[in-house]
């Protein structure tokens, strides 16, 4: 086991390592000088020198790349253009709002996807197992900003005077704000310090920030702004989810242990759930893995309908205004995460099931 | 998914493994020439899918409306029609049989922002949709699989090479890799086709490197080897054509998320530029109207769910009619 997961670590080095590199490149190529975007437009030559003297810019490209792996490494995303505040406190404040998307999106799929993929084995090639993969179908054939903004028209326009009003975009009501909770608890941080930072970015995950203050009246508004994007966000990830959990409980409802089970006369239901399900959700777990990234790319669209302003809409206006430093930073915090998560996915995987190790 | 794919090859393979054990070259070359019989008991098993075949005809329907574009669509898709007619723009559709006053030009489904008839802007859509989707797919199988074959038929460092660099293209979520290379290369459709097409190569090359590997063990191969072929004869005459199945599928699925792909670039604004007709970037311009004109956002949207959805069951279909095993 031990040497499994080393092996996984030690592949993922590499890639980690291409990200970083690939992501570099990238931001070089994407065209425009950094120093008149910087300095703008009628900067004087002598000016555009100090200033590529002064951030390295002269340096070889090979020097350049190990002052950035040295930088990333140690934390330091270096400023943004356009805002000139550091990268890494704009990621404090827009990756909260992306996970949250993100983990409601996955938490609706799995926990709709799931029981779907269950009953449509279980009655196999029945009406229910139709309906539920045309509908599977159908949602892996949406369009994410389609439906989102299908969802606006529904909830925010046509029911606007009902209880069932949902607002069709930002995090919270205008007017309302978030106190973060370590400033409701009177806790005294140095601002800029590597807590204060943590405490912020937990503070900014809106949903838990009020839930563990008690803010019930941000609580519910939060959740409320929450539901139609992740609604939207999860649609794919749902259908993906259910048709992988239906093909896969069907394989072991094949299997000869399930047959032995039925054989001494265990109940149907007792069979699916505590014999078939646990082997069948195995596929399931590498499914979710994979889904992430799916996931963050739907959140660029999901935000950008929904007007939230998360890291997706960040990293995008980033990408469009050339602002280096951001799309670097992001895409690496990004990309090295999805590695990381897939690594431990695989690892916990292999700890479940024996015979992925000895593959 | 490799992992599915790979186990379900196997009644593949020893279905062909078993034709070729007659050990005459000719004979070897005919079987695997000639439409084998695993592709017409494929075909005959899709068309008994319900899905397969709706796949089939959705996908039908939409080719001959993108070939005879120009005899459906009433209108010419750029053509603005303030001053030509008696329309406001963002009208909503008229249709005289459901109603709609004769006395007013018929616009099935309404007008844009600009005052064009959206049924022949999305008449025309299906062009750009359906010629990039096969144009991505296209080139991102044929570099993914050569890419694949060499990894796994060399094997070794160049195995090693070629895969570690599809891990890091697979390390990045794929959206997002695509728009940073839309960025580097600039806006556009050219630039958005190669972009996705860039993303989606590891997946056929995963799919293509597992299966000659699992393929090149194979005694008919060994057979080949004895006979003295050589390296690249034996890859591409005895591997590659059996290695060939699950990448159909992946590729016929791939077409549903390359058009998926490409509306999300044209609702970005980095894919199709005016005046195109693309159905993500129709959608995009009206997206801020969506509660005065739902028409204009409705209907591309519903195009292109319908369109990937065609691709999505008939990749299904015939993965199903692929799978031997699943006939029963």
């Amino acid at each position: 086991m031990l040497q499994y997961a080393t092996r996984r670590i030690l592949l993922a080095v590499p890639v980690i390592f291409g990200i970083l590199i690939v992501t570099f490149l990238l931001a070089r190529a994407i065209p425009g000088d950094p120093c008149k975007s910087i300095l703008g437009e009628k900067a004087t030559a002598a000016a555009c020198e100090a200033f590529a003297e002064n951030k390295g810019l002269n340096e070889p490209i090979p020097t350049q790349l190990a002052i950035y792996i040295k930088d990333v490494a140690t934390g330091d995303f270096g400023e943004s253009i356009r805002f000139k505040r550091s990268v890494a406190q704009i990621m404090v404040e827009r990756f909260p709002m992306t996970i949250e998307l993100s983990l409601t999106a996955l938490g609706i799929a799995l926990v709709v996807g799931i029981p779907l993929g269950i009953v449509s084995a279980m009655k196999h090639n029945t009406g229910v197992d139709v309906g539920a993969m045309v509908f599977a179908n159908i949602g892996v054939s949406m369009p994410v900003f389609w439906l989102g903004l299908l969802l606006a028209y529904l909830f925010a326009f046509v029911l606007r005077d009902t209880i069932f009003f949902l607002p069709p975009s930002g995090r919270l009501t205008a007017g309302l704000i978030s106190v973060p909770f370590y400033e409701a608890w009177g806790w005294s941080l140095q601002e800029g310090t590597v807590p204060f930072r943590f405490a912020e970015f937990a503070s900014n995950h809106f949903i838990f920030n009020s839930f563990i203050t008690g803010d019930w009246e941000l609580f519910w508004d939060a959740i409320r702004h929450l539901i139609l994007p992740a609604v939207a966000l999860s649609t794919i990830p749902m259908a993906i989810i259910a048709r992988m959990t239906r093909s896969s409980l069907l394989d072991v409802l094949g299997s000869e242990y399930v047959r032995t089970a039925r054989a001494k006369g265990a109940p149907e239901r007792r069979v699916v759930v505590r014999h078939a399900l646990r082997n069948a959700l195995l596929p399931v777990v590498t499914i979710v893995g994979l889904q992430m990234g799916a996931l963050l790319s739907g959140a660029i669209l999901t935000e950008t309908v929904f007007g939230l302003a998360g890291a997706g809409t960040m990293l995008f206006e980033a990408i469009t205004a050339r602002d280096f430093p951001i799309i670097q930073g992001f895409t690496v915090v990004i990309a090295a995460g999805y590695v990381i998560l897939n690594l431990i996915i695989d690892i916990s995987y292999a700890y479940i099931d024996p015979r992925i190790r000895l593959e | 998914m490799t992992r599915r794919f790979r186990r379900r090859m196997k009644p593949i393979d020893s279905e062909t493994s078993g034709a070729d054990e007659s050990p005459s070259n000719a004979e070897l070359d005919l079987i695997l020439e000639a439409p084998t019989g695993l592709w017409r008991g494929a075909w005959r098993r899709l068309l008994r899918r319900k899905t397969g075949v709706f796949g089939l005809s959705i996908i039908g329907v939409l080719l001959v409306v993108a070939i005879f574009a120009p005899v459906i669509a009433p209108y010419d898709p750029t053509n603005v029609l303030i001053g030509k007619e008696d329309v406001k723009r963002r009208d909503p559709p008229c249709v005289h049989l459901l109603g709609c006053d004769s006395d007013t030009p018929q616009h099935i489904l309404g007008l844009d922002g600009n005052v064009r008839d959206q049924f022949s802007r999305i008449v025309y859509g299906s062009r750009v949709s359906l010629a990039l989707g096969f144009l991505i797919v296209g080139l991102a199988f044929s570099v993914g699989s050569v890419l694949g074959a060499v990894a796994g038929f060399w094997g070794g460092w160049t195995d090693n090479l070629i895969m570690r660099f599809m891990d890091v293209i697979l390390g990045f979520p794929a959206l997002l890799l695509a728009i940073a290379i839309v960025a580097a290369l600039g806006p556009g459709l050219r630039n958005t086709m190669l972009a996705i097409a860039i993303v989606s190569i590891p997946a056929y090359a995963r799919v293509m490197r597992s299966s000659v590997i699992s393929i090149r063990e194979l005694d008919f191969v060994a057979a080949s080897r004895a006979l003295g072929a050589s390296k690249l004869r034996i890859l591409w005459s005895r591997v590659v054509p059996n290695a060939l199945t699950p990448l159909v599928v992946i590729g016929t699925l791939g077409i549903a998320t390359a058009i998926l792909d490409m509306a999300a670039f044209g609702f970005l604004g980095l894919g199709a530029q005016e005046p195109t007709a693309e159905w993500g970037s129709m959608l995009a311009r009206e997206r801020a109207q969506v509660f005065s004109s739902p028409h204009l956002v409705f209907f591309p949207g519903l195009a292109i769910m319908v369109t990937v959805l065609g691709f999505n069951l008939l990749g299904d279909g015939i993965r199903d009619a692929l799978d031997p095993s699943l006939s029963e």
